[in-house]
């Protein structure tokens, strides 16, 4: 589905991402772990069309994202880290807006914001301006939003930041049955219980580098740790530091 | 490809349209202020108001145009709305484009509204071909000039300070309420760099009862003008997301 080989990112003289090389498998939840300033925002970036890379080649369902991106664009959703929809249109107005920006057939335009709504229990609040909606309700219209014309791939940055326990969970949930569904899911969290809970892999990222790609289980196994944060700590030789917090305290 | 851009171009000016000119603020600044500046000029040197309509229908066209073209662009690449749009399958210039149309629109509904009451009103007889060879260019021209300097400047409030500028300097020196033939020789020159300066042209000639072929030379140097606009605007907003 989507395969990148020596991805390379400069702002001005910053390596934002350094050679960065790995394949996504139809079906799958890939999830990039790393600290906040680990590339993860810039690797999605780059991934889907805004940013150019300096060096190093992308390819989604064998289209070169920097000469096809607006026909891979048909077949991706983005979710990013804010939820930037329209606050002065409705829930509604809102997915219609952005059925027509995909080209969805008017006679299938509002069905499919109606269906959505409904999966994301928002049909009730339909016609409620974007802005009086909670920031869990937000994010889910943003999520629904990605969804409009049924992507093949997902991809979402940071999905549960600033989101309650149950928004969170749900929005889990949500993931999970996206992935039932056959959608391949692209994530990126610093939340390492959720990546352990969703994803089937993941790539551990620090200063713009991968360290590591594997399932979460073996992580744990390679690392002898029982928990993937643990798994994470060592990885990423974050684990001393960690250590010589808990002693000074 | 073209498809998927007309039909963003299309649906975001709809959605700009609903969402920020059919607003007080967008209204009064593009309809009342210029009917209040020709009446204040009016009332200073009353005469034949009919001379007045090529500028009044000018000063609407600008202002119109310009009213929320000038801040939405940055508006919306602050709330994070701008790159919203850029995932959908459409490009950044059709993403521009649309912003551009959409001043267009409100551009010609107000100026519409005023060139038929004034045409009612004062009995006026003009040739509808030559006024529309003037009006659609500008509106053109002015909508991307909004963009243009919209994307020069980082801040919403900045936007309308720097528009501010060209909007009054052509008031003055583009012929909407004093001749250009009347204005010092050096002002005169400067007068020709402005774009208003060919639409009042071209409107005036509109409103005169003889043909005159000058005002395709009018339309033409319109049509450069947004040209000149448009695409380093293009530039610009290809920049911010780099």
């Amino acid at each position: 589905m989507i395969q990148v080989s020596g991805l390379t990112k400069f702002y001005n003289e910053i390596l934002a991402v350094d050679h960065i090389s790995f394949e996504v498998n139809k079906g799958e939840v890939f999830g990039f772990l790393g600290p906040n300033g680990a590339g993860k925002t810039t690797n999605i970036r780059i991934l889907t069309g805004f940013s150019k890379p300096t060096e190093g080649k992308i390819f989604m369902f064998g289209l070169d994202v920097e000469t096809q991106i607006v026909q891979i664009k048909k077949h991706i959703g983005v979710v990013p880290e804010i939820s930037n929809l329209y606050d002065e249109l409705s829930a509604m107005d809102n997915l219609i807006f952005m059925g027509q920006l995909y080209g969805i057939p008017r006679s299938e335009r509002k069905k499919r914001a109606e269906e959505l709504l409904k999966t994301f229990k928002l049909y009730e609040r339909k016609n409620s301006l974007f802005r009086t909606f909670s920031r869990g309700m937000k994010r889910a219209l943003t999520i629904a939003a990605a969804l409009i014309h049924n992507p093949e791939i997902l991809f979402l940055d940071e999905p549960t930041v600033g989101l309650d326990v149950v928004a969170a969970r749900s929005l889990r949930n949500l993931i999970s049955n996206l992935r039932q569904q056959g959608v391949t899911i692209f994530l990126t969290t610093h939340y390492l219980e959720e990546a352990d809970l969703l994803c089937d892999r993941v790539a551990v990222l620090v200063k713009g580098k991968i360290l590591t790609i594997d399932t979460p289980l073996n992580l744990k196994a390679k690392t002898d740790k029982k928990s993937l944060e643990e798994a994470f700590m060592k990885i990423t030789g974050l684990e001393p530091e960690i250590l010589a917090i808990e002693k000074g305290k | 490809m073209w498809r998927d851009n007309l039909r963003g171009i299309f649906y975001i000016a709809l959605k700009d349209i609903k969402t920020y000119y059919f607003k007080p603020p967008a209204i009064s600044w593009g309809i009342v202020f210029p009917i209040t500046w020709i009446l204040a000029f009016y009332l200073r040197n009353p005469g034949d108001f009919k001379e007045l309509v090529p500028g009044l229908i000018a000063m609407t066209i600008l202002f119109s145009t310009t009213a929320a073209e000038a801040v939405v662009l940055n508006f919306e690449l602050r709330l994070g709305t701008l790159e919203r749009l850029l995932l959908a399958p459409i490009s950044i210039d059709a993403v521009l484009l649309g912003k551009v149309l959409g001043g267009v629109i409100f551009g010609f509904l107000m100026t519409i509204t005023i060139t038929i009451f004034s045409v009612l009103i004062l009995g006026l007889h003009p040739n509808l071909f030559y006024l529309s060879l003037i009006i659609f260019p500008s509106l053109f021209v002015f909508s991307s000039l909004g963009a243009f300097l919209c994307m020069m400047v980082k801040e919403v409030f900045e936007a309308q300070t720097l528009l501010n500028l060209p909007r009054f300097l052509m008031i003055f020196l583009s012929g909407v309420v004093y001749p250009v033939s009347k204005l010092p020789v050096v002002l005169q020159y400067f007068s020709y760099v402005l774009p208003l300066t060919y639409t009042v042209d071209g409107l005036k000639r509109a409103f005169s009862t003889s043909l005159n072929k000058m005002v395709l030379l009018d339309s033409l140097i319109l049509i450069i003008f947004f040209i000149l606009f448009i695409l380093p605007a293009t530039k610009l907003l290809y920049k911010k997301f780099e």
